[in-house]
């Protein structure tokens, strides 16, 4: 019987946990990279990418060494079987240290999860501990140029040939295929029935010469995403995961970690606009003293509150054994918009000067331009808000689905979507 | 950390559920509204029986003590039912005034009736229109007696007590609060017809009712805005149980009816606007919970989680009962279904306390002193 009262505090038991890992960073941690990634948003660190990636392998070897990797993974598997409030406790110690960890994500919320749900005890034995280790990086090959939502309609396939598989197509918005060692894979294995049944779960090689890699350039100008093209990449049939033609349900593992993943840890901006309205002056005084901005401020307020909350109401249910669901589509669904609004407020605040994005040409210029910039991308990748909203809808509400006019019918006779143009 | 009800808690909320689902339906509720009854009489005596009024009220002043989450746990199930009962101005206000400002002799004397429900008890605070500041307050006590007129009391014609808030004498600029015994002399009530007709409201007319000082002199603003935000946290509770009931009606008729061929609740467009819904629901009681904390152990950070909570659910409750009328499309503009009661509640609740501008700018000013205070 749970009889415990609402807190903020550790439980004597957390309290431990904390001192123990505390203690571990400060004595451990890369303390010369603090000052750069206090000021570094996710993804977005400083300096060379080559410097970041030994510096980001160094950190997770470390961890991996004394048990502070793979927090919540069972332990026969190299994970420290943690628990989901002890696993919270050592990212608000590891703090900006945490940071570095961005080029395992897909490896640890994806790859690693979904081998432990469907993969072989040998697949299992050969990936996870190198993941765990920081010594492999994984990248997830699901979206392509004419099946993004509709993750279901890819084309990239992948022919039986003698013993193995010959993988052929083109897959995007893949991010950290160029550092990757490893891919996990969705392919068309058979294109004559429906297309939920006919697609297979692969991991894939990265260095193959049949795989390459292309950056993608962003509408905001940056490159955090690729392109990879397979042309007669040959795949062992031991690097199938899960049954052939049971791909969708193996990717559906993938699919709800990446939710739960981007859900617990994505920014809204608002810390950054409080801060911002507390120290703009105008003619009239400080911008936070406007009325008119209050009433702004307070609305996001009480969203970025809200998801706050959301999380650790989310984390009490799992703390005493319920399931995390559905209800994590809001947080994307919430922080991306606002991210967007709250960019285009600031840069009102600015006035004319808010179109300036060089920091050296005005004080104004910097983080709420380059978030009225990256946030478009942030309401589309990982599910559009419409499918968010389509998913509280149909998992949580209970309304019934959109019909499906492809749904039964065999892949290779949907009529295929005209040319996408690009420009004008 | 725990962010969650206890078993107990959870336990009490699904009682008060079920007893509500029986006790305040659509039938009582209208029964309110027609005869111009103030309120259900049986429903109060059950509430007060159950222990559910004086959950808030330690056992030595005839409370049951179950505490402030119990309390925010019943006021969910309330706000859910629409319940016609006088809760809010007897328990989240009256009583909370004087646990929080009264002599040890005034708790005595009235919080085990309030806790009975065999007085009921309100607050009196508003003059005119606009927000209440202590210069827009002309009620006076002089020798103890009270003058003055207040505007639109929450259960002003069914109340016995009410907590005033008027100058200790006719200069002084600070407010002081006095106990007023409703019916005794000097007092007049003027039932007043609100957007809301399930809950009664009434102008209280003093001229010469005797009126005794509650707290300190002068302490009035203080002990109001301390006050304020407990029952902000409260009322959360229920607008967030009303919003997340107008979601239910929308989200089950939205299934029921069909239109071109199909379930109009397989539509996109309702089905984005049901899930927006959900998402200011959720958010609101996440809130809420947050004040909940806060209150049940009289945190520092009640000031802005009362806040917080407040603007959340004020929001919520709108948006959910505006489009509950919306996904019900010419039945939900009918008198005969409920959707419009929603629709009333949320915009009473929303003014109740004061309006939204109000408590956006409470809170940005809280946080702004927090932010400057760890600076």
């Amino acid at each position: 019987m749970n009889t415990q009262a609402m807190t903020f505090d550790d439980s004597p038991a957390e309290a431990a946990f904390r001192a123990e890992a505390r203690a571990w960073i400060a004595a451990n941690a890369p303390h010369e990279l603090l000052p750069l990634l206090s000021k570094a948003g996710f993804a977005s660190v400083d300096m060379d990418e080559g410097d970041l990636v030994r510096a980001a392998k160094a950190w997770q070897k470390k961890k991996a060494a004394a048990g502070w990797s793979a927090l919540q993974w069972p332990r026969q598997y190299g994970g420290r079987g943690a628990t989901a409030v002890e696993r919270v406790i050592w990212e608000q110690e590891e703090g900006p240290y945490g940071k570095l960890a961005f080029i395992f994500v897909i490896g640890f919320g994806m790859a690693g999860p979904t081998l432990i749900a469907h993969g072989t005890e040998e697949q299992k034995r050969r990936f996870l501990p190198k993941l765990i280790s920081g010594e492999e990086i994984w990248c997830q090959l699901f979206s392509e140029p004419a099946a993004g939502s509709d993750l279901a309609g890819i084309r990239t396939r992948a022919e039986k040939v003698g013993d193995g598989w010959v993988v052929n197509g083109q897959k995007i918005w893949t991010s950290l295929a160029h550092l990757a060692d490893y891919g996990i894979l969705v392919a068309r294995t058979d294109p004559t029935v429906p297309k939920h049944k006919g697609l297979s779960y692969f991991w894939v090689d990265m260095h193959a010469p049949a795989v390459e890699v292309r950056p993608i350039k962003q509408a905001n100008g940056r490159s955090e995403f690729n392109e990879v093209y397979f042309t007669d990449l040959l795949l062992a049939d031991h690097q199938r995961i899960g049954e052939v033609g049971r791909g969708w349900q193996v990717a559906l593992t993938t699919l709800m970690n990446e939710r739960l993943m981007i859900g617990t840890s994505m920014p809204t901006g608002f810390d950054a606009l409080f801060d911002y309205c507390c120290e703009l002056r105008t003619e009239q005084g400080l911008a936070i003293d406007d009325r008119a901005v209050r009433s702004k401020l307070a609305d996001w307020a009480v969203r970025a509150n809200g998801l706050k909350f959301n999380s650790l109401r989310g984390l009490s249910a799992l703390a005493k054994g319920g399931t995390p669901g559905a209800e994590n589509s809001i947080g994307k669904l919430v922080a991306g918009s606002m991210m967007q609004e709250i960019a285009m407020f600031a840069m009102n605040l600015q006035g004319r000067a808010g179109i300036l994005v060089d920091p050296e040409a005005s004080e104004a210029a910097g983080p709420f331009q380059e978030m009225l910039l990256r946030s478009p991308g942030t309401r589309i990748e990982g599910g559009t808000d419409e499918i968010l909203r389509n998913i509280i809808a149909e998992r949580v509400l209970g309304l019934p689905p959109d019909i499906r006019v492809d749904k039964d019918v065999p892949f290779d006779r949907i009529p295929a979507s005209g040319a996408v143009t690009r420009g004008v | 950390m725990n962010l969650d009800f206890s078993d107990d808690q959870k336990a009490l909320g699904e009682h008060a559920r079920r007893l509500l689902s029986e006790r305040s339906t659509s039938a009582v509720i209208r029964r309110v509204i027609e005869q111009q009854a103030p309120f259900d009489r049986d429903l109060w005596n059950s509430l007060a029986e159950l222990g559910y009024l004086g959950a808030a009220i330690p056992e030595a002043y005839g409370g049951s003590g179950l505490g402030h989450l119990a309390l925010c746990v019943i006021a969910g199930e309330l706000g859910r039912a629409l319940a016609p009962v006088p809760v809010a101005s007897s328990i989240y206000l009256a009583a909370e005034f004087l646990m929080q400002a009264g002599s040890e002799a005034q708790k005595k004397s009235h919080l085990p009736r309030l806790a009975s429900g065999e007085s009921i008890g309100t607050f009196a605070f508003a003059e005119g229109v606009g927000a209440v500041t202590p210069k827009s307050i002309q009620s006076s006590v002089t020798a103890g007696n009270l003058q003055g007129r207040k505007l639109a009391v929450m259960d002003g014609g069914a109340a016995d007590l009410a907590v005033v808030a008027a100058r200790a004498a006719s200069k002084r600029e600070d407010l002081s609060l006095y106990l007023v015994d409703l019916n005794g002399p000097g007092v007049t009530r003027e039932p007043v017809a609100t957007i809301d007709p399930t809950r009664g409201h009434a102008n209280l007319v003093f001229d010469g009712a005797p009126a005794e000082l509650l707290g300190a002199p002068g302490s009035g603003a203080a002990a109001i805005a301390r006050v304020l935000d407990r029952t902000a946290v409260l009322i959360a509770f229920e607008q967030v149980g009303g919003a997340e009931r107008a979601l239910e009606m929308a989200r089950d008729y939205s299934l029921q009816r069909s239109a071109f061929g199909r379930p109009i609740g397989s539509f996109q467009a309702l089905k984005h606007m049901l899930a927006d819904m959900y998402v200011s629901a959720t958010l609101a009681r996440s809130n809420a919970y947050y004040g909940a904390w806060a209150l049940s152990i009289d945190a520092p950070e009640l000031p802005v989680a009362a806040a917080t909570a407040r603007v959340s659910a004020t929001k919520a409750f709108q948006h959910c009962a505006r489009n509950c009328i919306q996904v019900h499309g010419g039945m939900g503009f009918t008198w005969e279904f409920d959707c419009h009661l929603y629709y009333r509640r949320a915009n009473l609740l929303a003014l109740a306390l004061g309006g939204l501008a109000e408590w956006e700018d409470l809170l940005i000013e809280r946080m702004k002193s927090g932010k400057a205070a760890r600076a």
